[in-house]
């Protein structure tokens, strides 16, 4: 359904995209998931017609994203990151005007927007602009979908949001996967990740694996332990001194290490912790996470 | 053009909605029309003359009781004393002196001629050249008097021999308004549709709407188009009010037709518009454009014409001006009013402003990119 090749952009100096390739099957939930900088927008914004890549091409339900922008644009919904429509407009104008513009009523695809805009339809009056934070994100949601778009592509819908409404979110956009739109959605959030069928990683401008989120984790080479002790900082310290190490990071309340081969034992770091008087050690072999994937790939990336 | 129709319903109401426009929309007309029309003008009025009389005789107080006859001329002290004069001068308490000297009146009758000084405050060079032949007039029209009372009048010799009697036409009693109201009209109708129009589009941008329309099939012509007709609209609506006014305050003659001044001022706004959208097309902020379009603004005002005759500007500068909007339309607009020149005799400066109309709105059609 959506399918990039190879696309590098860059602005002035600083390149955004170092040549993408991704494939969104049709019918799927696909996740973008990267940290602020990626390239998450600049990649979106090619995908729908809002600018040209440098270099590489990409089509969406077989038109191509430069040269068929025309058709395209009917067919793909898009929510920017930003809340982007008219503040001094009622919520019933802002829907009614977009879709207007292309062409269609509220009334003739109403089943799409139904579940969503049944939860804004009290306040049809109010401004678009008082409306509450998660009220202003449905309602952005329902003027994507108001011209029945094949493609749906948000761009970090949930940032800034409530936990509450962010799952709620997810949840809308799984209902909408069911009536068969394709779904490309771009996220900060790790753990959002579990929720796509298929997730692209994204850092700097490059794409570092695509996979599901299962697989993702399972393609995890190296053995993953949570450590904590007392002192945390000099815990980084002493861990990254260890030779066995490879890498320490900080998640929450544990420490998240990777070891550079598979012969020492926990006992024996535990042992070696001991030694550089850390107390209440915990030392747990876990099962990594999207998160842990990710560091271990950007690492792998740099080197 | 249902697209269209439906863009433009939904500018009409965020205009309408949007409380802060309507002092725009109806006191700016009020303001600049009382205040600018009244408060600009050249014309001369009262100027203050210092007379030092050393000779204190029958004929300077004739010459005196001349001046203090005269409208122009407030008379604001004689003296016989010469130090003050330069004083009075300098710190702008006289715009003019005016020296009788001693023995004045003898030689007159004696050697049958005088002499008298002027001196005369140039800093304003225009009002200066006025307050020194409006006081020439008065000399020579007291030159004739006592020629003609001390000599009687000879047939050989009549005082004046050729008289050339005044008809100003248009304007037939030179009152200035008559000329400033139509120009402030101009002003009025640039200001109101340009600003606005140029913010109303670079708002879209600032507040992110654009990137949601971006992605919608409304063609380019159709939103600029949107963003032009009912600011348009707004600029004509404002002409009307500062014609209404023009007529109730100044009592301002409109010898033309109505038809004829609307239809040209259309024109004309499609290129003052065009242009406010073209530069907000190419600016990211509010504050671009307002600087952008304020530089625009202050040369095509102080080039039109409004003040200063665009025939006694500098050839290049004159030829510069054919680029000028409101030159044309400040010609269009004192022509319609106060001569009832009709279509026929202004159709160059019609097709001129045409042309500009169009090449603007093209021009802000083409560098509206949907696509970065």
């Amino acid at each position: 359904m959506i399918s990039a090749e190879n696309i590098e952009k860059s602005y002035g100096e600083v390149k955004a995209l170092r040549g993408v390739s991704l494939e969104v099957k049709e019918g799927e939930l696909f996740g973008l998931i990267g940290p602020d900088g990626a390239g998450k927008t600049s990649l979106i914004r090619i995908l729908v017609t809002l600018l040209k890549p440098d270099k590489g091409s990409a089509t969406v339900n077989q038109l191509d994203v430069v040269d068929d922008f025309r058709k395209l644009r009917k067919q793909i919904g898009y929510m920017p990151g930003r809340f982007s429509l008219y503040p001094d407009l009622s919520v019933e104008e802002n829907m009614t005007f977009f879709a207007t513009v292309f062409g269609t009523t509220i009334e003739e695809n109403y089943h799409l927007v139904k579940d969503i805009y049944q939860q804004i339809e009290p306040f049809k009056e109010r401004l678009a602009g008082r409306l509450s934070g998660g009220m202003k994100q449905k309602l952005a949601l329902s003027c994507a979908l108001i011209h029945a778009p094949k493609v749906l592509v948000l761009d970090e819908p949930t940032t800034g949001v409530d936990a509450v409404s962010r799952k709620e979110f997810w949840e809308m956009l799984k209902r909408l996967q069911k009536m068969g739109i394709t779904i490309l959605v771009s996220t900060p959030y790790m753990d959002e990740a579990n929720l796509c069928d298929r997730v692209a990683l994204i850092q700097d401008g490059n794409i570092l694996t695509i996979n599901t989120p299962e697989r993702v984790t399972q393609n995890h080479e190296s053995i993953l332990w949570a450590v904590r002790s007392d002192n945390m900082y000099l815990c980084i310290r002493d861990l990254r001194k260890h030779p066995g190490v490879k890498t320490v990071f900080g998640f929450g309340e544990f420490l998240h290490i990777t070891l550079r081969d598979n012969t020492i034992s926990p006992t024996a770091l535990e042992k070696y912790l001991k030694e550089r008087c850390h107390t209440n050690i915990a030392i747990n072999p876990i099962e990594p996470g999207i998160e842990d994937v990710f560091m271990d790939l950007m690492q792998k990336h740099d080197n | 053009m249902k697209i269209l129709r439906y863009l433009l319903q939904k500018e009409f109401i965020q205009i309408l909605r949007n409380k802060s426009m309507w002092p725009i929309i109806f006191l700016m007309p009020i303001i600049q029309m009382v205040i600018l029309v009244n408060a600009a003008t050249l014309e001369l009025k009262k100027s203050d003359v210092y007379v030092v009389d050393q000779d204190m005789s029958d004929a300077s107080r004739q010459l005196v009781d001349k001046l203090k006859g005269n409208p122009f001329f407030q008379i604001t002290s004689i003296t016989d004393n010469d130090h003050l004069a330069d004083q009075q001068l300098l710190n702008g308490k006289a715009g003019v002196v005016l020296d009788i000297p001693e023995n004045f009146e003898k030689h007159l009758k004696r050697n049958n001629q005088a002499s008298l000084q002027l001196r005369v405050d140039a800093i304003n060079g225009l009002a200066a050249e006025l307050t020194w032949s409006y006081m020439n007039s008065v000399i020579v029209d007291y030159n004739n008097q006592i020629r003609a009372s001390w000599m009687g009048v000879s047939k050989f010799d009549p005082p004046q021999k050729i008289e050339v009697s005044q008809r100003y036409w248009y304007n037939p009693s030179l009152i200035y308004s008559f000329f400033m109201a139509p120009g402030v009209l101009v002003i009025l109708v640039t200001l109101v549709g340009m600003f606005l129009a140029a913010v109303n589009l670079v708002r879209e941008k600032e507040i992110g709407t654009m990137e949601q329309l971006n992605v919608t099939p409304i063609k380019k012509y159709q939103f600029i188009a949107a963003k032009m007709i009912p600011f348009l609209a707004i600029a004509l609506l404002d002409l009307s009010f500062g014609l209404l006014i023009a007529k109730m305050v100044f009592n301002m003659p409109f010898e033309g037709s109505l038809l004829v001044l609307y239809g040209f001022t259309t024109v004309f706004l499609l290129g003052v518009l065009g242009l406010g959208l073209l530069i907000s097309v190419v600016s990211e902020t509010q504050q671009q454009v307002f600087f952008v379009s304020y530089f625009f603004l202050l040369v095509f005002i102080l080039m039109s014409g409004l003040f200063t005759p665009v025939e006694s500007m500098p050839t290049w500068a004159q030829w510069l001006d054919h680029l000028n909007p409101m030159y044309y339309m400040m010609k269009v607009i004192r022509n319609v009013v106060l001569k009832g020149s009709g279509f026929f005799d202004l159709k160059y400066e019609f097709l001129s402003m045409l042309g500009y109309g169009v090449a603007m709105f093209s021009l802000a059609v083409m560098r509206y990119r949907k696509t970065a």
